[in-house]
């Protein structure tokens, strides 16, 4: 049995972890308030964009774009949005994980496979694997910046207009709520004209209405928005994966000091039952010493 | 109120104007246009350069780069990856960018060809667009 002592350490040890975890957790909180707000203000924008490229798409011919060409795929690529830093549970395991699904059901179509990542926990996994890693942007999902996102957008039209890549597939942590995150795909490029016209198409109101005037053609700034597009929803990808990492970390922070909390009680209970049998072994001894002398 | 214009200039980080308005100018890549109530439905890519809009005799002026606008049933929209209103603009950081630009550009034209031209070009028509909405150049 471990000593009174051991027993001790090992509590105030615990206590620490405790004291750490619910820091943690309490950073954690603060942090996804910030994002969530990020988010949220990007909201509007990402609505209004994908808005008008719909209406875009239903005006202007969209098989006439190099974006939205649909070609044989001999090679796939996935871009993998993932958190920085870890101590967040298995959100980034569960984004790893369908990342490598998704690599081994491409594989077994008898496709070639490239990864392209954003966040260090992505990279650092994938840099260890067999895998053709065309790029990589890292400590970036602390502060999110757009320029970022066009960075790796511009990195996946080009490798998909040169034709290094027939597809470009976006995966993210997304934000269901505070205590789920899924993993979710999202086709890149080519983009879908199907896609386009799903976008939110706001309600008419009052004033006139008649066909837009193109300044310039319809199929010019399609052309211009497309790319912009990309880079809209890979922006999108990050805030929400930023926002599900801190969710994702308030619940495993939390979630640790609650076992802590208990491994605390369990061995407070240990060190009682102890204290107390060693009392009782030394009463004994008394006892047994007062009796023999008595004679 | 009747004859007014919704405006709103939304950007990836905010909301940056939302304001009924009496007229409001872009400047598009096919040359500025004003836009007043009832205005046509209209959607136009953005330049970079100045956008300014009056609200009962006042003007206010927005730096705005990149982008598109729209107008439909007295609604104007303005989507830009950059816009700030003439106050809230860094003047320390656009005159640093500019400088930034100009010294990249110079490089650029004196044979130097890992630099990108057209994104030297840019930078600066967006640090000198800042520079003279926030009042600091003629």
């Amino acid at each position: 049995m471990a000593s009174l002592k051991d027993i001790q350490l090992k509590i105030t040890g615990i206590k620490k972890t405790e004291q750490i975890t619910k820091a943690m957790n309490m950073v954690a909180a603060a942090k996804f308030r910030g994002s969530q707000e990020r988010m949220e203000e990007f909201r509007p924008y990402a609505g209004k964009f994908s808005g008008v490229m719909g209406q875009l798409a239903v005006t202007a011919n969209p098989n006439a774009f190099p974006l939205m060409e649909e070609r044989e795929v001999k090679k796939s690529m996935i871009l993998v949005v993932t958190s920085d830093r870890g101590l967040c549970g298995a959100f980034n395991a569960n984004i790893i994980n369908a990342a490598e699904q998704f690599l081994r059901d491409k594989r077994s179509e008898g496709k070639e496979v490239a990864v392209g990542c954003i966040g260090k926990k992505g990279y650092q996994y994938f840099n260890r694997q067999d895998v053709e890693m065309v790029f990589d942007i890292t400590d970036c999902m602390a502060r999110i910046e757009m320029v970022d996102a066009r960075t790796a957008g511009k990195e996946c039209i080009n490798l998909f207009l040169d034709g290094k890549v027939d597809e470009v597939h976006l995966l993210y942590g997304r934000f269901v709520n505070v205590v789920t995150q899924k993993p979710t795909f999202k086709k890149l490029i080519p983009i879908s004209a199907t896609d386009l016209s799903e976008g939110e198409v706001e309600e008419e109101e009052s004033g006139p209405k008649a066909t837009y005037i193109y300044e310039p053609a319809p199929e010019e700034i399609l052309s211009i928005l497309m790319p912009m597009f990309v880079n809209v929803q890979i922006m999108a990808a990050m805030l929400e994966t930023a926002c599900s990492e801190q969710a994702a970390r308030m619940t495993a922070m939390d979630n640790a000091s609650r076992a802590c909390a208990d491994m605390i009680q369990e061995l407070t209970l240990a060190y009682n039952k102890a204290r107390q049998a060693s009392i009782t072994a030394e009463l004994m001894d008394i006892v047994g010493g007062a009796e023999a002398l008595k004679g | 109120m009747a004859n007014k214009l919704n405006l709103e200039v939304v950007t990836p980080t905010k909301l940056v104007v939302s304001d009924q308005v009496d007229l409001c100018t872009v400047p598009g890549t096919e040359g500025a246009f004003g836009v007043m109530a009832n205005h046509a439905p209209i959607l136009s890519t953005l330049a970079i350069g100045e956008m300014h809009y009056d609200k009962d005799g006042n003007m206010v002026r927005v730096a705005v780069s990149g982008g598109f606008v729209e107008v439909s049933s007295n609604r104007m929209t303005v989507l830009a990856e950059a816009a700030e209103i003439s106050e809230e603009i860094d003047v320390d950081r656009a005159l640093k960018a500019k400088e930034r630009a100009e010294k990249r550009l110079q490089e650029a034209l004196s044979g130097r060809e890992d630099i990108d031209m057209a994104r030297a070009k840019a930078a600066l028509a967006r640090a000198l667009t800042r520079l003279k909405v926030a009042g600091h150049m003629s």
